[in-house]
């Protein structure tokens, strides 16, 4: 079997869903039986997935963990390759590599209260690690969830928030910035509502994923609230391409971020991601 | 033994390293003319082979490939996909005349294509059936400054054979079994103690005549803080961004990833190239680059050998082989840039 770090597994789609205008989602799954039964991911993992014949591009993996058997994979039509992928049909076959990375700290939230703060399509590379509390509710405290969007046509997965709305022991705030259209949650920047969250600050860790300003001014705001500095995650962009820190791309600073990452602690990374163009 | 030959040769007014036949072909009586921005070979009065410093490239372009094919994809009939992986195929290979420098940014290489975990297979497969013999450089260019980072003239480590080269002969010794295996062939005579004194005296030389020096080997303490300080603006200014000191640069391994398809659209051939963190492309992400101007992309070169290197691989990124100096076209000297740091440090400004 070839090693599928460096070379594709093939990969076909069950499904696509249509999330808002410009993102979708490709529900995969793995042709062969070797490697279905050899891969395993981590919620906050990438793979990177291929078009035949016009490239790779890495995507977070946003699906439960408890099947291995079906990837969902939540991507934003912009680039050549994207563009592509969303005019795949059902059983169109593509390559997949990976996983890739380090995800989220699952095994440091026990019995802690769970923050997630996100921002547009942000809210993908966490949806896997909020299913995974979700199935093992008991061990884990409050859970609150954030979601702010620029417009309401930018929401991506409102059942799923609707439906982690009715758990116990969960809230869910969605707030747009813009209120240009009618709305039926909040208003404002996700930082405008932490106060609503619920949660214990001193026994809270947070999982923040979104645009990097977004992600400063929540980390910051959760310090200032009383969560720890070291409880504080986040997922963070570059441009990958090999996803085994090898090909330079994604360097931050001294960190790879495909390798080291993506998730990061806030102590790793609040200095490098208030230098411009680091 | 089996060995192609690899040894420099003269190419396009320029020491560069490629497949040999004859001794006659090495740059004999040959020296090199090096200072920021330039690079000219000239006739010397002696008839040594090895009496210049070094060319553009050397070993990088040998063990990196400029482009490598990593896989195949072929799309059958029926919808799926075959992938292939592309390894090359290399046949055992003697690379003769090698630098302290550039055995230096070798070793350095292999940290990161070679890691224990995760070695990268194409990097791995170039790198193995080698024989490297060194030969240690006594007539260093004028951008040379390998004596500051511990880095050379006299060859020390990552060579089978070593070679010293003497009026009328070779001083020899290895460095590793392989290389043994060779000297039992040549049988080579003892060297007299006038050899091995002049040896000396020669490589002494080679020492006091480099007047470059970096001023620190880890920067990471000068750099800390300073993103935003007025000289990366002052270095942008000259900077033309193009990406030689990147391409010439034996410890610059970033590449990009490829597709290339045939015409039928049924056959994609996924490759690696050289790429250079001077180009916007380098840092694009959702179609803007995050290190959107010069001045952020020279930050980045320079800070990730001299300063981020230490935490990714506990040492420099550099070698003090001064081609960034040699070929940039307008120039810019890392030494005096890094050290335009450390004056600040000292309140000389």
């Amino acid at each position: 079997m070839l090693d599928s770090s460096k070379i594709p597994m093939q990969a076909e789609v069950v499904e696509r869903s249509r999330e808002s205008e410009s993102i979708f989602t490709l529900r995969l799954r793995l042709l062969d039986e070797q490697h279905r039964r050899h891969y395993r991911f981590d919620p906050g993992q990438f793979n990177m997935v291929y078009l035949h014949g016009v490239g790779e591009i890495p995507i977070s993996i946003v699906s439960d963990d408890r099947n291995m058997h079906l990837l969902d994979h939540t991507i934003r039509a912009v680039g050549r390759v994207t563009r592509g992928l969303e005019q795949l049909c059902e059983g169109d076959v593509i390559g997949l590599r990976g996983p890739f990375g380090r995800g989220w700290p699952m095994g440091k939230m026990r019995d802690k209260d769970v923050v997630v703060i996100t921002g547009g399509v942000g809210c993908a590379p966490v949806a896997s690690a909020i299913s995974y509390i979700n199935r093992r509710r008991a061990r884990f405290g409050h859970l609150a969830i954030v979601e702010g969007v620029r417009h309401r046509d930018d929401l991506i997965y409102p059942d799923r928030f609707e439906r982690w709305r009715s758990i116990k022991n969960t809230k869910v705030l969605l707030t747009s910035s813009e209120q240009s259209a009618p709305w039926p949650w909040y208003t404002g920047r996700v930082t405008d509502h932490l106060d609503e969250m619920e949660i214990d600050p001193s026994k809270a860790v947070a999982m923040l994923c979104g645009p990097e300003g977004m992600m400063i001014s929540a980390a910051e705001a959760l310090e200032s609230m009383g969560v720890e500095e070291s409880s504080i995650w986040l997922s963070i962009e570059r441009n990958m391409q090999c996803g085994e820190g090898f090909c330079g791309h994604c360097q931050m600073g001294s960190l790879f971020v495909c390798r080291d990452g993506p998730v990061f602690n806030w102590t790793e990374v609040r200095g490098l991601l208030k230098v411009v163009g680091i | 033994m089996g060995y192609s030959c690899i040894a420099p040769q003269i190419k396009d007014g320029a020491i560069l390293y490629s497949p040999f036949q004859s001794i006659e072909n090495l740059p004999q009586g040959i020296s090199d003319y090096q200072s920021p921005g330039s690079y000219k070979l000239k006739k010397s009065q002696d008839k040594r082979l090895f009496n210049w410093s070094n060319g553009p490239q050397a070993l990088k372009p040998i063990l990196f490939s400029p482009h490598e094919n990593l896989w195949r994809a072929e799309k059958n009939s029926d919808g799926k996909i075959t992938f292939v992986q592309q390894i090359p195929e290399i046949t055992p290979l003697a690379i003769i005349g090698l630098r302290s420098c550039d055995l230096a940014a070798m070793e350095s290489m292999d940290r990161h294509f070679l890691r224990p975990d995760n070695p990268d297979p194409w990097y791995k497969k170039r790198r193995e059936n080698l024989l490297l013999v060194a030969v240690n450089c006594v007539s260093p260019s004028n951008s040379c400054f390998c004596v500051s980072t511990g880095t050379g003239p006299e060859a020390t480590s990552g060579y089978d054979l070593r070679l010293h080269e003497c009026d009328g002969g070779f001083l020899v010794n290895a460095g590793t079994e392989q290389g043994e295996k060779v000297l039992d062939v040549c049988q080579p005579s003892p060297a007299s103690q006038p050899i091995l004194d002049q040896v000396k005296k020669e490589l002494s030389n080679a020492v006091a005549v480099q007047s470059r020096g970096i001023a620190a080997n880890d920067f990471r303490s000068i750099f800390s803080g300073r993103e935003d300080d007025s000289i990366w603006d002052e270095t942008a200014s000259r900077c033309l961004g193009c990406g030689n000191c990147t391409a010439v640069c034996p410890t610059c391994f970033c590449h990009r990833e490829e597709d290339s398809s045939g015409l039928d659209l049924e056959n994609s051939v996924h490759h690696r190239v050289w790429d250079s963190c001077f180009s916007a492309e380098h840092s694009m992400l959702h179609g803007q680059p995050v290190r959107k101007d010069v001045r952020e992309r020279y930050r980045q070169w320079m800070t990730h050998k001299l300063s981020g290197w230490h935490d990714q691989f506990g040492e420099s990124g550099c070698v003090g082989c001064g081609r960034c100096i040699t070929w940039c076209p307008v120039g810019i000297d890392l030494v005096a840039e890094s050290a335009s740091f450390i004056s600040l440090d000292n309140g000389e400004e």
